[in-house]
């Protein structure tokens, strides 16, 4: 019975070693957004490229989409935006960007340079939707419901790895990225 | 040597100078106060393990200016915790709330104290149960060598 005692500190030492291990792989950048499962934050806002359009919440309705959020002051938004291309045309992936905290005349020639591949551009140049959306950093790229209720987000730069998300487990492999969250929530690409 | 002493002191004039960026007007004391505090107490969500005070980057330097105009505005400090923890979660809280999610982290010192205490109280027992019959023992020992000592003397 003693014996059996004097194992508690090893025990402990292993309980605790597996969290450390766990802690190693995770990356503490990561933060879970505050905004998940919440209506996406009511905003009225100018178009970037037609500023007489007034954007607003009520615009990201009726289909699962992407909000990317984007300036031409981003490194990663740069390094990211050809995959976005590459999603909006031959995906059918339904993309809205948020032009954070830019000019308008870069942001546009941005677009003109790279190719848009975007349904519509908020010109967020003050960063109050940013604000409300708790952006901080971009890019941030966030899956909105056919309902505009915020479903993930993604902070970094959206590729293959991130699209796709092949995770193995238990010898069969699975797909945890974007894509698949966006199927599940009923998205129906075209 | 000068050259030196010239280089140092410029690098004191720098900092000045960087800590001269962000002033921010108050109307009184108590403001001011509670705008240092609370820039001491939230979490910069980029720069992560500094508050919004010490961090230099774009996001701190726009929460700073949305608390200024809270604070200048006469908001609680509950209203802008709020406003702050809707947007980007409790991590932004160096001083995080007191609720289910927490307990482990206000009360688990506590428990672990309260654990140490136990596990010393059952130790510094066993200890006592154990020695007692040979103490015990000992006792008879002496007495009984006493009791032949004076029985000795007596003879």
């Amino acid at each position: 019975m003693r014996r059996i005692l004097l194992f508690i500190p090893f025990v402990i030492c292993v309980i605790l070693g597996v969290f450390f291990v766990k802690g190693l792989s995770l990356d503490p950048t990561q933060l879970p957004s505050a905004k998940i499962g919440k209506a996406f934050p009511a905003f009225s806002l100018e178009d970037l490229i037609k500023p007489d359009d007034l954007r607003s919440q009520s615009q990201l309705t009726g289909e699962v989409r992407l909000v990317n959020v984007w300036a031409t002051w981003c490194p990663t938004c740069k390094q990211e935006h050809s995959f976005l291309n590459k999603l909006a045309s031959t995906e059918g992936v339904k993309i809205i960007g948020i032009n954070y905290k830019d000019e308008r005349s870069k942001a546009v020639q941005w677009l003109k340079r790279y190719g848009d591949p975007y349904q519509f551009n908020v010109y967020d140049n003050k960063g109050s939707l940013g604000l409300d959306l708790g952006v901080y950093g971009a890019p941030e790229t966030y899956i909105i419901d056919a309902q505009g209720v915020i479903q993930y987000r993604h902070v970094g730069a959206v590729d293959n790895k991130v699209w796709l998300g092949v995770k193995e487990k238990d010898g069969s492999v699975k797909l945890e990225g974007l894509k698949a969250k966006m199927l599940a929530l009923g998205w129906n690409p075209q | 040597m000068i050259k030196h002493y010239l280089w140092m002191v410029s690098l004191l004039v720098s900092t000045s100078l960087f800590a001269a960026i962000d002033t921010y007007e108050f109307s009184n004391d108590a403001q001011r106060e509670r705008f240092q505090q609370l820039s001491e107490e939230l979490r910069c969500p980029k720069c992560q393990n500094q508050n919004l005070a010490d961090s230099n980057s774009g996001i701190a330097k726009d929460l700073k200016d949305e608390l200024y105009r809270m604070v200048t505005d006469g908001q609680s400090t509950q209203q802008i915790t709020t406003f702050m923890v809707d947007r980007y979660g409790e991590f932004v809280l160096y001083k995080p709330k007191v609720n289910p999610m927490t307990y482990v982290l206000w009360y688990g010192p506590f428990g672990l104290l309260a654990l140490g205490a136990v596990v010393v109280l059952i130790l510094a027992r066993s200890k006592k149960t154990k020695v007692a019959p040979k103490e015990q023992a000992a006792a008879i020992e002496h007495e009984q060598r006493l009791k032949d000592l004076l029985d000795k003397k007596h003879d």
